[in-house]
């Protein structure tokens, strides 16, 4: 992203270009964060299918794993995981 | 045409919607758009009016859609997409779906005109109408989709006093090939929905109920489950009107049957938009709820 | 020198209105998106003729309204389409909002617009209060005094919008019935020639999906200012390459090109009468009337409103013991645009002349070359005596002129 110093480093219009993070680490917003138990875990990938951040990842085993830098801690993988595999757990006061 | 049952193996992995978004925790609406996107693909060209969407994307000089979207004003989504699609084609490019994506206050209210023109010249695009029943962007204030009893800033006391506004049958009416309903509680409907789209030619619109954590107040991680209840109560149904052929989808397809449908008291209690209606109001939304069915039960095939 | 005429040269009496579809059709425009008003209507059935006829190879939309008309120039701008519409009055207040939009997204959208009257009481008839309502936003604003010019306005209006030193949207002004229903000779060059003038539009951003952006949203305060910043600067170099493009179409075809400011005797001028559009061509009698009474008149058609020519300003009032402004316009609780502005232009002047400004021709209300003498006479007069008036009003029973 070209660094914005004068107004002739602008784009003649208001144009954005694709980008993760576009309002920042949305991760600072949760309350209580999400732990997936592997133990439980049976690869449905409804918790990715269902996150409206896409803040779950799958990895090569088709294991999920939480980006906790954009997780906002909505909960609904939590409730909406078939083996009750994740919990909500309340963030740690810094 | 009938669709594919899909399942998690047919969803593609690539995201259309990126993380770190603006969207409020739990949002309904921005799960429905990253679902509606995968079903798209790359070679999809969305224009979005003024709605939480426009928020969504987050601000100036990033976004968080990877597909090319053209912002517009409220009422003119229709008209934007209309010009877009007449654009690629007077230029000769050829595979790109148009998708104009806007929600419940620039579909069934300021935006109904340009939509209903859009219609009715058989412009060749998806139109898809996220409905979080109520001028969310701006604060909750109460659109024509808002249900009856809602409270809302513009209905904060004695909450609405008119049924919701019948979009898709407005649409169904146009007589264009491809009507549908769906929300992201059934993910794989809702997408099999859009994928059918993508493969028909002429106008489709598509209404997506999106429960709103803030708007419709209930916890955030209820979004998926609140859809399934709007289902299961019969307060939503799902369904397909292709070529004029009312088709119900699956999970609404048992809810002909009075008895098998949730009271509409379920649904009520579990958000906090609802406070305040009386047994009577709820009587009434439940006689409405009813009253649909009825109305619709002639239209759908057995 | 090119000549009028010759292979492939057309000569035809049309209306304004057919004049601006012409321009339209030989600048090879890709989308119409029109929605009829009167007086517009028959810019737009010429262009439907065009298209089904297959004389113009541009997808028609007929849309259900002059907002979704400029919506859908400007979703069809936005992937790379050239794009015309026309409108009038209340279809041109409709669509304000979007004016708004073509022209901060930079799409060079051309549109015709018929001035006409804003009601209430419904009036078909001209004046410029539609246009200059809307001089704030960002669109060039070019002002025609015959079909001529408003052909060679349309198809120049193309080349210097779409400049990528430009990039701002353009409304080619005529006015209701006295041109856009009047029948005039226009010369229409090949359309061979043209193409090679006018060579396909090349946009400077587009929405395309092997390169996706996301166009338009939320700027906050911290970033707006830059872009506003940078339309700004564009009507400044517009400025200098609207008398460019104008020189390069007359040497092209030999057509008078686009320019500010068109004068008839102003040399020699003691007054010079100053106005905009049919006037400006009416008030030639006028000066030569005036001359036979012994003042010397000239008149200056102001033609490019917007970029505002502040320095041919200064430089017409420089030569001028006297101006007399003419606005077919009221801005309420103030008085007419060009007279306003034309001060404001000349307020950096050590020395400035005399100006007394009118205000006529509201609502269709005619104005012949008789009525411009009277002004202008009276004007003479009350400068003479050290007492210029400002927005007099011209003609309104009951306010005759002492």
């Amino acid at each position: 992203m070209a660094e914005l110093r004068t107004y002739r480093d602008w784009p003649l219009t208001p144009i954005s270009r694709p980008a993760v993070g576009a309002l920042g680490k949305t991760g600072t917003w949760r309350t209580f964060r999400p732990i997936i138990d592997e133990e439980k875990c049976v690869k449905c990938h409804m918790c990715w299918l269902y996150c409206p951040d896409a803040a779950i990842e799958l990895d090569e085993d088709g294991f999920p794993h939480v980006n906790y830098d954009y997780c906002k801690g909505c909960g609904i993988c939590a409730n909406e995981c078939p083996r009750k595999a994740i919990e909500m757990v309340r963030e740690e006061v810094a | 045409m009938s669709s594919r049952r899909l399942t998690i193996k047919d969803v593609p992995r690539e995201e259309y919607l990126l993380p770190g978004h603006a969207a409020c925790a739990g949002c309904g609406a921005a799960l429905a758009l990253r679902l509606t996107l995968k079903a798209l693909g790359r070679r999809t060209i969305m224009t979005v009016p003024a709605c939480c969407t426009s928020i969504i994307q987050g601000p100036f000089p990033r976004t968080a859609i990877t597909v090319p979207l053209m912002n517009i004003m409220f009422e003119a989504a229709a008209a934007c997409a209309s010009g877009i699609e007449a654009g690629l084609r007077a230029r000769g490019i050829k595979d790109v779906t148009v998708l104009a994506w806007a929600g419940d206050g620039g579909t069934v209210d300021i935006g109904i005109q340009a939509l209903s023109g859009a219609a009715e010249r058989g412009t060749n695009f998806i139109y898809i109408c996220y409905d979080n029943e109520a001028y969310m962007n701006t604060g909750i204030q109460r659109s024509g989709a808002t249900p009856f009893g809602a409270r809302t800033t513009t209905t904060p006391v004695l909450g609405k006093k008119e049924h919701k506004k019948d979009m898709p049958m407005i649409m169904a009416a146009h007589g264009i090939p491809y009507v549908a309903t769906a929300t992201p509680a059934y993910p794989f409907d809702l997408m099999a929905k859009v994928m059918k789209a993508k493969e028909i030619e002429g106008t489709k619109y598509i209404h997506i109920l999106c429960p709103c954590p803030p708007g419709w107040r209930y916890p955030a991680e209820k979004t998926v489950e609140m859809g399934r209840l709007a289902v299961q109560t019969g307060m939503w149904i799902l369904y397909e009107v292709e070529n004029g052929e009312f088709k119900l989808s699956g999970p609404s397809r048992p809810l002909l049957k009075k008895e098998l449908r949730k009271p509409v008291e379920e649904y009520v209690r579990a958000q906090g938009r609802f406070r305040g209606m009386t047994d009577e109001d709820v009587r009434r939304l439940q006689d409405w709820v009813d009253e649909t069915w009825e109305r619709v039960r002639r239209l759908f095939s057995s | 020198m090119a000549v009028l005429a010759g292979k492939g040269w057309k000569s035809i009496v049309v209306t304004g209105n057919h004049a601006a579809a012409w321009g339209a059709r030989v600048a090879r425009v890709q989308v119409v998106a029109a929605y009829p008003i009167t007086p517009q209507t028959t810019v737009v059935e010429k262009i439907a003729e065009f298209v089904e006829k297959g004389e113009l190879d541009a997808i028609y939309i007929r849309v259900e309204s002059e907002h979704s008309a400029m919506t859908a120039c400007i979703g069809a701008s936005a992937v790379g389409a050239r794009t015309f519409t026309a409108t009038a009055a209340h279809g041109l207040a409709l669509m304000h909002e979007c004016l708004w939009w073509a022209s901060a997204s930079r799409l060079p959208i051309v549109m015709a617009v018929v001035n006409r009257a804003m009601g209430p009481g419904w009036n078909i008839w001209t004046d410029y209060g539609d246009t200059m309502a809307q001089r704030d936003l960002g669109w060039i604003q070019i002002y025609c005094a015959d079909n001529q010019e408003v052909f060679d306005s349309v198809l120049q209006a193309y080349r210097l919008c779409e400049d990528h030193r430009v990039l701002l949207p353009c409304m080619v002004d005529l006015e209701a019935f006295i041109l856009s229903h009047t029948y005039m000779p226009v010369r229409v060059p090949p359309q061979d020639e043209v193409d090679d003038w006018l060579p396909p539009y090349e946009p400077a951003w587009a929405l395309d999906p092997e390169e996706p952006i996301t166009h338009g949203n939320l700027v906050f305060p911290a970033h707006y200012m830059e872009f506003r910043y940078l339309m700004q600067e564009a009507m400044e170099r517009a400025k200098d390459l609207i008398p460019q493009v104008g020189r390069e179409y007359e040497k092209r075809f030999g057509l008078t090109g686009l320019d500010f400011m068109e004068t008839y005797r102003c040399e020699d001028a003691e007054m010079i009468i100053l106005t905009m559009g049919t006037m400006g061509v009416e008030a030639r009698m006028s000066v030569d009337r005036l001359r036979e009474r012994g003042i010397k008149a000239g008149v200056a058609r102001l033609r490019v409103f917007r970029p505002f020519p502040v320095e041919h300003i200064r430089r017409l009032a420089e030569g001028a013991e006297m101006l007399t402004i003419i606005d077919r316009h009221i801005s309420y609780g103030a008085e007419g645009a060009l007279a306003m502005e034309t001060k404001w232009a000349l307020c950096a002047l050590d020395e400035r002349p005399p100006i007394t400004s009118f205000i006529a021709g509201i609502g269709g209300r005619d104005v012949t070359y008789k009525d411009i003498e009277r002004m202008a006479l009276k004007a003479y007069e009350w400068m003479r005596a050290g007492e210029p008036r400002e927005g007099v009003w011209y003609g309104v029973r009951g306010l005759e002129l002492p």
